[in-house]
């Protein structure tokens, strides 16, 4: 279980300072499939980095199965079973996919079995096997092995930043089944950033991050319906659009 | 007899740990053979006139090896060598060179191999030299290694030089020319640590229509390690070439990269790139989140990169 009590983030940035997520209090349950959502800037990807501990909250604390992990480093909280997939995950020169699978793994693959992690993000995987995750592969490729490279963990908490941008639209289906079976398996509970209505079908619960705050929180069944209605009431971008 | 220590010396820059059961092969040991075999159709006779060795591979010669390592063992050493080798038409051969130095003194040794390739027309040749330097002593383990390579008509060299580690001070020399047709691959890897110094010019003539050539550097240096890149491609004909610099550069290491590129044919394609910057955050970053420790993600970046 993963608690997140009172946590705040500011960057201070010389004159003023900006309180990027305040006062965010969550819990995720065990086997819990949680999807984030919110608009673009709203602090979604700080949370998430918070609570893998790539940045350190300026309050608050954050528990792992009731252990306060808020001090303790990246590397500390991978080995406790927290992962992250980033939303731009980076190219490393000479290092292939299987090495790097391995790597998350925390020891050497079989072909197969890193075959059908491949086969689970939708990439013909003896093709990418031997390949470098460098600049040769495409913004989606690495994408794609990114999100193997959790799948090759057994984790407590796996955290996707926004997995399917960048993604074609074949390879989304292959996602969505994907992490839905993962959501059936129950090992892990998963927060999923993302903005897609498909993926947030799959979750047990839906939480909305805007301004820094939980805007909504609940059931998909009661939050979704929310999400839709005020697409349709606020949306900027309808005014004068003539359906008035 | 090799000692233990020589034949772990071995594997590191040969991957052999004694002498080779088959194939042709020379060790040189502190400036003497330390074995010698030809083959059917690779021969190997030392020089007359000077310190070194002829390897004649015959024409239409099919996936043969030829192994000469040198290991020097002995502090002081100043061993300077002329190996030329002499690859006859439509030969496909590999060939595994390579140093250690083992210094436990406090005397500087150093080999200085002066390669010499004549490769003839149709043949593929694929070259593997690393170096390599240990030992407690104070002495220097220094390596100036210059390669000549003459490229035939459709000949084909593809180069893998490496740098290990330990070598205090190195200056690499090596030209290639190229006839019609003929294709070359340079790949040098490079590490410098401590306060070592690392010097490479390449220079690449593309004589030949049809030729074309190829150069990736990729080199790490740590600490307060200088190192200095000079590959030059110079097209004199309708030719391609592409010469390719990428460093990392760590702790207070400095790195000088400049990649020349000369035309003196109209349809000479030729293309270079060179960037030098420290290990991408991210990069460490994502490898703590599998649970690495920054300084284990830091190794695997490096490893990955020299590999």
């Amino acid at each position: 279980m993963l608690e997140l009590k009172n946590l705040s983030f500011t960057v201070d940035g010389g004159d003023r300072s900006a309180e990027i997520i305040r006062d965010v209090s969550l819990t995720v349950a065990d086997g819990e499939f949680l999807v984030i959502t919110g608009p673009n800037g709203g602090g979604k990807s700080t949370l998430a980095r918070l609570i893998m501990g790539i940045e350190k909250p300026t309050a608050g604390q954050i528990l792992l199965n009731g252990k306060d992990v808020t001090d303790l480093s990246v590397t500390e909280r991978a080995r406790l079973g927290v992962g992250y997939a980033f939303q731009q995950p980076p190219r490393f020169k000479g290092m292939t996919v299987r090495r790097l699978l391995s790597l998350a793994h925390g020891s050497p693959l079989p072909e197969d079995v890193c075959c059908e992690y491949l086969t689970n993000v939708g990439l013909c995987s003896r093709e990418y096997l031997n390949r470098e995750v460098d600049a040769s592969l495409s913004g989606g490729e690495v994408k794609r092995i990114e999100i193997a490279t959790l799948m090759a963990r057994e984790l407590e908490v796996a955290i996707f930043d926004e997995p399917e941008a960048g993604i074609d639209l074949w390879s989304f289906s292959v996602l969505v089944k994907t992490f839905k079976n993962m959501s059936k398996r129950k090992h892990n509970s998963v927060i999923l950033i993302s903005h897609q209505e498909r993926i947030m079908q799959l979750a047990d619960r839906i939480a909305v991050i805007a301004d820094g705050v939980v805007a909504d929180l609940g059931k998909k069944e009661d939050v979704f319906p929310r999400l839709l209605s005020d697409l349709n009431s606020d949306c900027d971008f309808r005014e004068g659009c003539g359906d008035a | 007899m090799l000692e233990t220590f020589e034949k772990e010396l071995l594997k590191t820059i040969a991957d052999i740990t004694d002498l080779p059961g088959a194939g042709a092969y020379n060790i040189r040991r502190n400036g003497e053979s330390a074995g010698r075999h030809s083959t059917e159709h690779i021969v190997i006779e030392p020089k007359k006139d000077k310190p070194g060795i002829d390897i004649r591979v015959m024409p239409f010669t099919k996936q043969e090896a030829v192994h000469i390592p040198v290991i020097v063992t002995e502090s002081g050493l100043n061993d300077v060598v002329y190996n030329d080798f002499y690859i006859g038409e439509g030969a496909e051969v590999r060939i595994v060179a390579g140093c250690g130095i083992h210094n436990n003194g406090d005397c500087d040794s150093r080999h200085d191999g002066i390669h010499r390739f004549h490769i003839g027309k149709n043949a593929k040749v694929t070259y593997v030299e690393k170096h390599y330097g240990e030992g407690e002593g104070t002495g220097a383990r220094i390596l100036n290694p210059v390669t000549e390579v003459f490229m035939d008509e459709g000949a084909e060299c593809e180069m893998e030089m490496v740098q290990i580690r330990g070598v205090d001070s190195t200056v690499r020399d090596t030209k290639a020319n190229l006839a019609e047709n003929a294709r070359l691959l340079i790949t040098e890897r490079l590490m410098t640590h401590g306060a070592q110094t690392a010097r490479s010019d390449v220079v690449i003539n593309l004589n030949g229509d049809g030729s074309s050539a190829q150069i990736i550097s990729r080199s790490v240096a740590k600490d307060t390690s200088e190192q200095i890149f000079y590959p030059r491609a110079v097209g004199n004909s309708r030719c391609r070439a592409h010469v390719q610099c990428d460093s990392i550069i760590m702790d207070d290491a400095k790195i000088r990269s400049i990649p020349e590129i000369a035309a003196n044919h109209c349809d000479a394609q030729i293309v270079h790139e060179a960037a030098i910057g420290r290990i991408n955050n991210d990069q460490l970053t994502k490898l703590c989140t599998l649970g690495m420790t920054p300084e284990d993600a830091e190794q695997v970046i490096i490893e990955g990169f020299l590999s």
